[in-house]
């Protein structure tokens, strides 16, 4: 909902948004420049003083205006010449005639109305007040992303559209919502929707005599210089006309011959805050605060072209869920967790036969789960499993949320994961664990399903379908995801003899049939993952990635199990077969910006991303690597280039134990309790750790890291939450 | 914005009760290319001693800038009511106004004069830029204004 709120009008209206702000930019440049080139008034002076010195030149001078650029100004009609004039403010001498740059004019005419009278200025508001809401909600969502309003200052982790988005709509921000505000209360004012006080009393009755010298009026003196805003002289044919001097204390009638102040009306507090406000928006008066609103205003284009990623990447990630019912009409509501787009189309089928059999069905991310869900009478729970137990991508927030909500629909959960992990749908089990424990009736027992198979789902159908009185028919077509080719440009094959063969294997897209020409390979990094799917199967099967797209080769190291049906088709590919693959980012296994220290731990195929991150240590920060092997002789990967790496400085220490070894055998956690002083210095000074392996050298590493940090105040939850601690265990 | 002027209008001050006693007079007003934003203008009548009897035209319609117009303030005292209803876009620059209006025929030839006064946004205020005679010996001779206005022809 909050996101709706904040991308529809926000892309919808990007393009008027940009202009409003690039031109708002353009103009707040104008009040530093005219600071410079604006001669500077003199404290002490007083209106009465430069009155006389003007009068003095131009007898015909009907207006002074000190104007919000800083300029002074005279109107005069002197007969034979006319005109508006600058004037120095110190000495009352004339600098020339005064105009508004054209160019100035345009941008201000574009910024107000585009270019279009009143009907572009109401424009100009609709835009100003979509920018208003934009930015609150895009604060909002921020700070939920974050984990709360305390934590908008964090730093911000995701893909470079994310990041750009994040970081520059948090600086930006403030200064949009108060260039929103202050531009509608113009905006207000300028259509008299602002109560206006009507002008000073004209009853007032002037003395009627002779004029005296300006210089001597009392009334005039007592204003100051730099308070002034206009000063009206009396039509010398009129001897009941008066001066009017509108200054910052407000509205002065002054009688020309006595000098006496006939009346004072006080600025009210509107027009003092209107005054404010325009100070605030165009930066007139405030020079260092008019460029930093321009800085916020010209981030605005980058906001939209980065949102408009983030938007299309989001909606092409979801399959698209044909009729679907809103919440509040829905009389079965289907969350979803998943974390590529399998879950999605699990849920896709069985929304569609639900409706079918005359359902009204609404579907929709687990993370999106609001209070209109729980209303509903049924409740299917249809949620993957990520790695240890954790829950997918679409459900992160779920059980938070679900905490906080009313409601107690009857439910059905059903998990999806792979029953070779220990920990088969765990996370299914705890959302239906929470379910339960709310009091939610039950409409079938939870049920797992193993790899995504049909049948069991088709089962689970026939289950739903008695348990709702009905038929329920589920045929689900996996949706095979969309793959490039890929063609093995050379191999290496390590451990066959200790049984463990790991082969390093290098790939390049496709050359061009026609032309030879090399192929492009898609954008990735070491640290992503490659999906590749063996032919005779649909499903991917993740390999992390040893190389960048840069390096002009897709480098995997893949682990040949004895029952694994990708792996051996892999270990058996000859040079020039071809594969397909797509690519899966993984941003969250990176080493983290900055020249800090890193602590890269790893064993056997792990090796592989590790690797990837020293080949592209340029700047050589210190980087620390374990890595955990069976024998020096069979399978110690990448040795050759990671002694030239340990030269040429991209590799600072390296640390290997291997668990064959004749002399002593010693897994990888050994060495890292044995250099536990180090590590923990590397940790104070601000070391990222980053580990990669199997699901038991993982644990065994938490293990041994523990009492590194604990000494320091730290325990691994707390780093894993900063960033500081990574892993991409299989 | 362009609109499109009534061919009768008037204010209630100045309309004929009785129609056959009236004229169709038309105004019409242009302006130099000042290069700036859109003109505020009023056309205004006073009598032969210089008494305000009523507004012909008001173009600008935002009334927190009407001050500008200050001879015409002066006169009418800024009410409202003098301007209702006869009141369009301010006029761009190097562009032309033109109005025509029904006026009793004793205003005409009875000393009544048209006061134009203009004014421009960051530029200056003409009050009386223009001073007219309502009479028909003057009809279709164009009057320059020292201030915006090129001619100022009033038709009979």
């Amino acid at each position: 909902m909050l996101r709706r709120l904040h991308g529809l009008p926000g892309i919808a209206l990007a393009l008027a948004l940009a202009v409003t702000a690039l031109t708002g930019a353009v103009l707040s440049v104008q009040p530093a420049l005219d600071r410079a080139a604006a001669p500077a008034i003199p404290a002490a002076a007083s209106v009465a003083d430069l009155a006389a010195q003007v009068a003095a030149r131009h007898p015909g001078v009907s207006a002074i205006r000190l104007r919000a650029d800083g300029s002074l100004t005279a109107a005069f009609d002197d007969g034979d010449t006319r005109g508006v004039e600058r004037i120095d403010p110190a000495t009352g001498a004339g600098l020339g005639p005064y105009a508004v740059s054209e160019t100035t004019r345009f941008f201000t005419n574009l910024h107000r109305s585009f270019l279009a009278g009143d009907a572009g200025r109401v424009a100009a508001a609709i835009g100003a007040l979509a920018m208003l809401g934009v930015s609150v909600s895009g604060l909002m969502l921020l700070a939920r992303r974050l984990g709360g309003a305390g934590a908008l200052l964090r730093p911000i982790r995701g893909t470079p559209a994310q990041r750009w988005h994040g970081e520059l709509g948090r600086l930006a921000a403030v200064g949009l919502i108060m260039s929103s505000l202050t531009g509608l209360w113009m905006w207000a004012g300028t259509f008299g929707l602002l109560p206006e006080t009507t002008g000073a009393n004209s009853a007032v009755a002037a003395s009627g005599g002779a004029p005296a010298p300006v210089g001597t009026l009392t009334g005039l003196r007592a204003v100051k210089l730099k308070d002034l805003r206009e000063l009206s002289f009396p039509d010398p044919s009129d001897p009941a006309d008066v001066f009017t001097l509108v200054s910052a204390e407000g509205e002065r009638l002054v009688d020309a011959a006595t000098g006496a102040t006939l009346a004072l009306t006080p600025a009210t507090a509107l027009e003092r805050i209107s005054d404010l406000v325009r100070t605030l928006h165009t930066g007139r008066g405030a020079w260092l605060l008019g460029l930093l609103l321009g800085l916020a205003a010209a981030a605005v284009p980058v906001l939209g072209g980065t949102g408009l990623v983030l938007w299309l990447r989001r909606r092409g990630a979801r399959p698209r869920i044909a009729a679907n019912v809103p919440a509040r009409m829905a009389d079965t509501v289907i969350l979803v967790g998943s974390e590529g787009n399998s879950t999605w189309g699990f849920a896709g089928t069985l929304h569609a036969a639900l409706t079918a059999a005359g359902h009204k069905v609404h579907t929709a991310a687990m993370n999106d789960v609001t209070a209109a869900h729980l209303a509903a009478p049924r409740l299917l729970v249809l949620a993957a499993t990520y790695g240890e137990g954790a829950p997918p991508q679409s459900a992160k927030h779920f059980l938070a949320r679900l905490a906080r909500l009313p409601g107690r629909p009857a439910v059905a959960v059903l998990g999806f994961g792979d029953r070779s992990f220990p920990h088969f749908c765990r996370f299914a089990r705890a959302v239906a664990d929470a379910l339960e424990a709310r009091g939610c009736p039950q409409l079938l027992p939870m049920k797992r399903i193993d790899r995504r198979s049909a049948q069991e789902f088709a089962q689970w159908g026939r289950d739903l379908g008695g348990a709702l009185g009905h038929d329920l028919v589920l045929t689900h077509v996996a949706e095979p995801p969309k793959t490039m080719p890929l063609v093995l440009a050379g191999r290496e094959l390590y451990g066959e003899a200790v049984g463990a063969p790991v082969a390093i294997l290098r790939f390049q897209a496709p050359a061009d049939p026609r032309t030879g020409a090399p192929g492009r390979l898609p954008t990735f990094e070491a640290g992503d993952l490659v999906g590749i799917v063996p032919p005779g199967d649909y499903m991917p099967r993740f390999y992390s990635l040893a190389s960048s797209t840069r390096d002009g080769v897709l480098e995997i190291c893949v682990r040949l199990r004895a029952d694994g049906l990708c792996s051996t088709f892999l270990h058996e590919l000859a040079p020039g077969a071809s594969i397909d693959a797509f690519i899966r980012e993984n941003p969250a296994f990176r080493p983290a910006k900055g020249r800090g220290p890193l602590i890269l731990i790893g064993a056997g195929a792990g090796i592989g991303p590790l690797a990837g991150f020293v080949r592209a240590n340029a700047a050589g920060r210190p980087v620390h690597l374990y890595w955990g092997g069976r024998s020096a002789a069979s399978d110690f990967l990448y040795e050759h280039e990671l002694a030239q790496h340990l030269a040429e400085r991209r590799l600072t220490t390296l640390r290997t134990a291997f668990s064959r070894d004749p002399e002593g055998s010693a897994y990888v956690q050994d060495r890292i309790a044995a250099d536990a002083p180090r590590l923990r210095e590397l940790v104070k000074q601000g070391a990222q750790i980053l580990v990669c392996g199997g699901r038991d050298m993982a644990e065994a590493v938490t293990r041994a890291l523990e009492p590194v940090v604990r000494p320091l105040g730290l325990d691994l939850p707390a780093l894993k939450s900063s960033g500081r601690y990574v892993e991409d265990v299989y | 914005m362009k609109f499109v002027l009534p061919a009768v209008a008037a204010t209630a001050t100045l309309l004929s009760p009785v129609l056959a006693e009236a004229r169709q007079v038309t105004f019409e007003t242009t302006l130099k290319p000042y290069g700036g934003n859109g003109a505020y203008l009023v056309l205004y009548v006073t009598d032969a001693a210089g008494a305000y009897k009523g507004t012909l035209w008001m173009a600008g319609g935002k009334a927190k800038y009407y001050r500008h117009l200050s001879d015409w303030q002066r006169a009418s005292g800024g009410r409202p009511a003098e301007i209702d209803g006869i009141t369009g876009a301010s006029v761009g620059s190097g562009k032309t106004l033109k109005i025509t209006l029904d006026l009793a025929d004793a205003m005409i030839d009875a000393g009544y004069k048209v006061h134009v006064d203009t004014a421009v946004e960051d530029g200056m205020d003409n009050p009386s830029e223009v001073v007219a005679p309502l009479a028909a010996s003057a009809s279709g001779k164009p009057l320059a204004g020292k201030g915006y206005v090129k001619s100022f022809t009033v038709t009979f």
